[in-house]
């Protein structure tokens, strides 16, 4: 019996030993090469800072093809959205009906105008967004800024997001995006995604980090009006007190970010 | 010992198949590090030439994690200087050859990073 235990004692004890020696070293670089970087992160100086960005739209102005076909293009192209035109089409940005696009309004006999008329759809960037609740590895989030981006790193396709929008604003690569992609048509300074990830609109973050406008603001020529919705002398605030503005689906409870403007 | 002399060669026979990827390689020369494509413009990397060979991987993922999740898109290297955290914008503007420069040491070490499943290779990679 005594044998048997020291037997064990010293085998056991050797092993932590050799792994402890293959751990070891491994830890004391890690913590080496963190020690010898004091290398710092910083938000850009050109950044635009905001609290709640928001969005109005003004969609007395959109009264033509060109001018939704403008605003789309510019965003669609930038971030290399592709052109797919089937039942997997993917969309930041596009258009729809009166009754498609304010689902929630009661009125039976809606002006004529109002009816007929085109209305530009995203993603609403909403203060309690349903697809952040849902998203089982938080690849997507709420920004500080009240932009609801994605992390496509860590997207792995369960489409509950997509489920859980109320206003359809997400979209799932069923194939690479890339086979619908020309190679000269691709910007190289923005990514696209891969197969498997959904995606949708960023409120281009990436160019708010750089002190410039959305994509979709800029080529709207006015239409579109973009800015800190907590600020009471920001651009939108000042629209919005100006006009009556609704929303998409209010009675959700999700607080949109958009509006517009009837 | 009972049935030994089944059990004996099975032992050695396992011995010599478990160590076999040792010593098959003994002979095989050493590792040397392949002589990737270094940019021609541009005469120092963000950080020294050593820490980003061995290091490029893990501050590719704090970067993303900082631009996507912190908001903060400058990089303040140890030398004081600024860059602009992104891989298509910034590494690989210097960088601009992938296959001699990311690949090359990629196929020798065998990984198979999944970065260029989304973001861009600079023109003419193909």
């Amino acid at each position: 019996m005594k044998n048997r235990r020291q037997f064990l004692k010293v085998a056991s004890l050797s092993v932590l030993g050799l792994a402890g020696g293959a751990v070891l070293p491994g830890m004391a670089r890690a913590a080496e090469a963190e020690a010898t970087r004091p290398a710092g992160y910083r938000s850009s100086k050109e950044a635009l800072k905001g609290t709640h960005w928001g969005m109005v739209i003004d969609t007395r102005a959109f009264d033509a093809p060109e001018k939704f076909e403008a605003v789309i293009q510019a965003c669609h192209k930038y971030h290399n959205v592709p052109d797919i035109g089937t039942k997997r089409e993917i969309k930041w940005i596009w258009k729809n009906g009166y009754r498609e696009t304010f689902t929630d309004q009661m009125d039976n006999y809606p002006a004529q105008g109002v009816l007929e008329r085109k209305y530009l759809m995203l993603c609403n960037h909403c203060v309690s967004p349903a697809c952040v609740r849902v998203c089982p590895t938080q690849a997507t989030f709420r920004r500080s800024d009240g932009i609801v981006v994605m992390d496509y790193h860590r997207c792995i396709g369960c489409r509950f997001c997509m489920a859980a929008c109320p206003y359809g604003a997400r979209s799932f690569n069923f194939e690479d995006p890339r086979n619908f992609l020309k190679d000269e048509a691709i910007n190289i300074t923005f990514p696209t995604r891969m197969r498997g990830v959904v995606e949708k609109c960023t409120f281009c973050s990436e160019l708010l980090a750089v002190g410039k406008m959305p994509l979709c603001v800029e080529a709207s020529e006015g239409a579109i009006v973009f800015g800190d919705l907590d600020d009471p002398e920001s651009d939108v605030r000042k629209v919005l007190a100006e006009n009556f503005t609704i929303r998409r689906k209010p009675t959700l409870g999700t607080e949109p970010s958009v509006y517009y403007i009837i | 010992m009972f049935n030994a002399k089944y059990i004996w060669p099975g032992i050695v026979l396992f011995v010599v198949l478990f160590t076999a990827p040792f010593w098959l390689n003994v002979n095989s020369g050493t590792y040397v590090r392949p002589e990737v494509a270094l940019p021609e413009k541009g005469t120092e990397c963000i950080e020294p030439r050593e820490y980003m060979a061995a290091e490029h991987m893990q501050m590719l993922n704090v970067w993303r994690d900082m631009a996507l999740r912190k908001e903060k898109r400058v990089y303040v290297s140890t030398s004081g200087k600024e860059w602009e955290i992104s891989l298509q914008n910034t590494c690989m503007t210097c960088h601009t050859n992938k296959v001699d420069f990311c690949d090359k040491c990629h196929d020798s070490n065998s990984v198979d990073p999944y970065c260029w499943d989304c973001h861009v290779e600079p023109r003419g990679n193909k």
